[in-house]
């Protein structure tokens, strides 16, 4: 699968990662060249197979609804680029 | 019921399916301990995972599947033993991990139905299509700074059900049943409170129209986060409105998303998202799959209270109450189970009577829930009790309710201290009796031509004796003593 | 050299216990370990200052009779597990400034036994890498140079700084995390003992995830004991993590034993690679040699799915960072570009904030996962991986573990294999498959190539049998005797 430059600027736009015009084109190559390599999974026959859904068949019990967490404001905003009022501020959405 | 839009062209229908967001009804969120409390300070109901820190991860809160379950089995649908949580990735600043975790191709619940009590006494089935689990977002608050948003996470990571109705909906009006009737029977079951104004019962409203006798489906539109029973009503009537002059001027419907301004009655498109979302499915490797066994299911499903479905035909046939009254009292279970211990053992009618109107009316005035009132079923009972022994009148018997309602207390004790007690003493009423008759002569004579004119003798004894005297033996009494009508 | 920096955990320990050594001693010959080593650039983040007191906490414990099982050894931790007040980077411009509030279960598990935090060590970026060149911080230098030639060769990765501490005898025994080989493969490269436990075995809470469904954390030693010891401490359940299994943790170090009679040792013969150096198949056959003198019985197997190993793990690793990385946005910690706008400021941020190659694997993982492409890349890998993980369950049938080099290749120089991901991503070949099975493997330092450096072999076992891996581990160390110091490392500190 060869990707161009407008498929890898629409992936960078999901991903939000900002690749400006004049690196998609390299970019493209790189990932093109990538993809092709992954692409020999084409030759195995997975027609009857299921998709792993967990590599450990791992048993456990949920966790008891109990609220024994949070009221921990300085925790959660100790990292924050800007906060106000206790909240996280933010380039201004537009709804 | 049947709805139709008029058009210039003709007739139109409207096919409505609805997504209710459902809050689960847990002590602590989805994948984290923090509270799900309502209001706080904000941040402070955050666990480390809400905030979406660095290798912070989700673990399930067991009660959350049980809720879900328990609505499934409410909700008469297929429990999937086997679901998947997924991520659905997308980027916004109330949404800490990047992705909301969900349920996709695999949800917990599958289909169902619910059963709409239409006006003229019928029913209509609307399908579920499925309901899974999935996490609520944070909130953005965007009028508090002038050119940027806070973001407060208490409710980031609440647990959310997502209840998806098939296509069946033909009415704004049988919406707001599918609503209301969905409503009671989460609180039936005790598994989301329903409180629209909380926001802890959103509904989104996919909305299309068709021609009459068309079979195939209009392009649909999807009306966001409709608060409250009056506006998702209101918003599917407009919009439906929308769409028939459309496409009578030429134009066809866009799919799309639009919000509805409650202000001005009408839906407005959503800013142009159209960046085509892209989320990126995939099944949440830092949860396994959530594995179910008959066996639980089994025991969730031995521990479902009775639902307000079989609860009305129950109430019909066995106390021989009206669809109408049944309807009425199966509504909130708190209700019903009010009756329920007032009629118990006595006249299941007049019980209803008193719940339907002197206690509902009581509570409105006053502004509580029935979980709230002064009254407990057991002294309203112990009332109803005192007017079946004729200790009072039904008429005295609102008086004793009124001091009930203010003070609380043992009906029989105000009846006492008030000196309410009936007078069924034939030698009391009897002196009465005769100084009226004695002292109005006039009256007595127009009873010879006007039977009814005896009811002016009653109001004379009743005002005499303050309505305590018994109308059964004062009635009695002064068709003996009276002449009769030829 | 410092006599005390040739010690190994259990040497030091039973030397700590009879008090003819101080932790604080220890701990003060590490910290000058570390100073004079500072070139390697082995550590984005020192502590010694919390060492020491760690380290007179520590003795305060033993003088009490209190010390517990790795009381006062110093140790490098990873800067992927999260550290309370210790800056933890990932080894990402993106966390630039970010001080955790909270302490990674595993960290808190070494601290709990008695261990002495010397720093936080250098990575790939967010572990992606196997040569450890990608770190924001710089790229680690191993303390190995090839005979006669002083050109700086990597550590491997993406565990290369605790690789790398480890074998220059800074740090006793440093953490890695190991997703498709990036505790084994830097130590093959490095001449030490690198082993990943069963997935599951240790909790994931507090590291910063890569890929969720192959993260590992795992101890880096110098000799097999020392790593059977430092897992004891690291493993266990906890209610914090789904993916971490209840399941009671062996007295793997009590156990252990180089006794390997009557063990099947499969060899398969998928991972006889094209253009593998001769060194390195010769070295295989010798350590299957070894255990057949001590009594195994050597079998060939066949795991006919690992050639398409590589390019499964090349779609599942990066579509899971994909969404991993997704919450490294500027907009509650870390790095944050202001731009124009909201979407902008996400944009530059983590343009400004991620390196290339995470950048690379971030694209490809979107890609993978975006509409019209799921089912054939995503889908098509989940379902490959469970062939993979069938070889495997097969093969267990026939014997108790598996023996393979750890890497196709000896260490290269800093600068190579950079021009083609694919080429680097090679370096996983052996270690790859395993991870995705979720199955236990370790790498031992077996022995030296013809430029002096080192190269290690590799034991794989079934699911929660860390023992037999350790035993075969211990077998192979034992014939294999392998105790070169990385050159020139005998004359300093
Ligand atoms: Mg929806
Ligand atoms: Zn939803």
């Amino acid at each position: 699968m060869a990707l161009d430059p407008s498929t890898v600027a629409r992936i960078a736009e999901l991903a939000r990662i900002d690749v400006p015009e004049g690196e998609r084109s390299r970019l493209a190559l790189e990932l093109s060249h990538i993809l092709g390599w992954i692409e020999q999974l084409g030759e195995v026959d997975t027609d009857d197979v299921e998709p792993l859904r967990s590599v450990m068949a791992i048993e456990r019990p949920w966790r008891p609804d109990v609220a024994d967490d949070g009221e921990r404001r300085e925790d959660v905003l100790a990292n924050a680029p800007k906060t106000h009022d206790g909240c996280f501020v933010v380039p201004r959405v537009i709804e | 019921m049947s709805y139709r839009i008029a058009g210039g062209t003709g007739e139109w229908e409207i096919v409505v399916g609805l997504e209710v967001h459902a809050q689960v009804t847990t002590a602590s969120k989805l994948f984290s301990g923090a509270s799900t409390a309502f209001g706080g300070e904000p941040n402070t109901h955050v666990a480390l995972l809400d905030a979406g820190l660095p290798g912070m991860l989700p673990v399930l809160n067991a009660r959350a599947v049980e809720q879900a379950v328990t609505t499934g089995l409410g909700l008469d649908a297929q429990i999937n033993l086997l679901s998947t949580f997924e991520r659905k990735n997308y980027f916004y600043p109330d949404l800490p991990l990047g992705y909301q975790i969900s349920q996709y191709q695999e949800p917990i619940v599958g289909r169902g139905a619910l059963l709409l009590d239409l006006p003229d006494g019928g029913t209509k089935s609307v399908g579920i299509t499925r309901l899974h689990l999935e996490a609520d977002a944070g909130k953005s608050l965007h009028d508090r700074l002038a050119d940027e948003t806070l973001i407060d996470l208490n409710r980031c990571g609440v647990a959310l059900m997502e209840i998806v109705s098939e296509p069946e909906i033909a009415s704004p009006e049988e919406a707001v049943l599918y609503m209301r009737k969905l409503r009671t029977i989460l609180r039936y079951l005790g598994t989301c409170d329903g409180d629209m104004e909380k926001g802890n019962l959103r509904c989104d409203a996919n909305v299309s129209v068709r021609r009459v006798g068309e079979r195939t489906l209009g392009t649909r539109c999807e009306i966001k986060n409709l608060n409250s029973m009056r506006f998702v009503a209101r918003a599917i009537d407009h919009e439906a409105r929308r769409q028939v002059d459309l496409i009578e001027a030429g134009g066809a419907v866009v799919q799309e998303t639009r919000l509805f301004d409650s202000e001005r009655g009408e839906t407005r498109s959503m800013r142009s998202k159209e960046e085509a979302h892209d989320y990126r499915y995939f099944p949440d490797p830092d949860l396994l799959p959530v594995q179910l066994t008959q066996d639980y299911v089994d025991r969730l499903k031995a521990s479902l209270p009775e639902l307000p479905d079989t609860k009305r035909l129950r109430f019909m046939a066995d106390y021989g109450l009206s669809a109408q009254d049944a309807d009425a009292l199966v509504a909130e279970r708190a209700t019903a189970d009010y009756f329920e211990v007032t009629a118990k053992g006595r006249d299941a009618k007049l019980a209803a009577n008193w719940v339907l109107n002197d206690l509902f009316g009581q509570l409105a005035a006053s502004g509580r829930t029935i979980e709230q009132s002064p009254v407990a079923p057991a002294q309203l009972g112990a009332l109803l009790d005192l007017i079946a022994e004729g200790t009072i009148s039904g008429k005295i018997a609102r008086d004793v309710f009124a001091a009930m309602a203010v003070d609380g207390g043992d009906p029989a004790a105000i009846v006492e201290a008030k000196g309410l007690r009936q007078v069924s003493d034939t030698s009391a009423l009897e002196p009465i009796v005769d100084r009226l008759i004695e002292d109005n002569p006039a009256q007595v004579e127009s009873c010879r031509k006007n039977p009814k004119a005896i009811g002016w003798f009653t109001g004379q004894v009743m005002k005499a004796t303050g309505g305590k005297a018994n109308p059964q033996l004062v009635g009695r009494l002064l068709a003996a003593k009276l002449p009769r009508a030829e | 050299m410092n006599e005390l920096l040739g010690l190994s955990i259990t040497q030091a320990a039973a030397r700590l216990a009879a008090r003819e050594i101080s932790a604080r001693e220890l701990t003060l010959a590490h910290l000058d370990a570390m100073e004079a080593y500072r070139s390697l650039n082995a550590f984005i983040t020192e502590t010694p200052e919390r060492a020491l007191a760690m380290a007179e906490a520590s003795d305060g414990r033993i003088g009490r009779g209190e010390a517990a099982s790795l009381e006062g050894i110093p140790i490098g931790m990873k800067d992927l597990y999260c550290t309370a007040d210790i800056p933890t980077t990932a080894g990402s411009r993106i966390l630039a400034g970010f001080v955790p509030t909270y302490e990674s279960t595993v960290s808190a598990n070494l601290w709990d036994a008695g261990c002495v935090c010397l720093g936080k060590t250098n990575l790939d970026e967010f572990a992606m890498g196997s040569a450890n060149v990608t770190s924001h911080h710089g790229h680690v230098t191993s303390p190995w140079t090839r005979a006669g030639d002083n050109a700086a060769l990597v550590p491997g990765g993406s565990s290369g700084g605790s690789a790398a501490a480890v074998a220059a005898r800074i740090a006793m025994a440093a953490t890695g995390t190991d997703t498709g080989g990036s505790i084994r493969q830097p130590a093959a490269f490095t001449g030490i003992v690198g082993m990943k436990p069963t997935y599951g075995r240790c909790s994931r809470w507090g590291i910063v995830a890569f890929a969720s469904s192959l993260d590992q954390a795992g101890p880096m030693t110098r000799t097999v004991a020392d790593a059977a010891l430092m897992l004891q401490a690291m493993a266990g359940f906890d209610s914090k993590d789904m993916t971490s299994a209840d399941h009671e943790v062996p007295d793997w170090s009590g156990l252990l034993k180089a006794d390997v009679r009557g063990l099947r040792i499969g060899i398969p013969k998928e991972y006889r690679v094209d253009a593998m150096p001769e060194e390195i198949e010769r070295l295989w056959q010798r350590g299957a040699e070894w255990l057949r003198a001590a009594g195994a019985e050597l079998v060939e197997v066949s795991l006919p799915h690992t050639r398409y190993a590589l390019p499964t793990y090349y779609i599942i690793a990066p579509a899971e960072a994909s969404s991993n990385l997704a919450r490294y946005d500027g907009m509650r910690f870390g790095l944050r570009e202001e731009a124009e706008d909201l979407t902008r400021t996400y944009m530059r941020s983590r343009a400004e904030g991620f390196g290339a190659e995470v950048q690379r694997r971030v694209l490809i993982g979107t890609y993978v996962l975006s509409a019209g492409y799921y089912d054939a890349y995503y889908v098509k890998a989940q379902k490959v991986r469970r062939r993979i993980a069938e070889d495997f369950s097969a093969v267990f049938e026939r014997v108790d573990a598996l023996l393979t080099p750890t890497a196709p290749s000896a260490p290269f120089r800093i600068g190579e294999k950079m021009d083609d991901p694919v080429a680097m991503y090679l370096n996983d070949v052996f270690t790859v498959p395993s991870s995705l099975a979720g199955l236990p493997g370790i790498s031992v330092p077996a022995g030296l190539d013809g430029q002096g450096l080192p190269l290690g072999l590799q034991v794989l076992g079934r699911a929660w049998d860390e023992q037999t891996v350790l035993d075969v581990a211990l077998a192979l160390e034992e014939a294999a005797g392998f105790a070169t110091l990385p050159y020139g490392l005998g004359e300093a500190p």
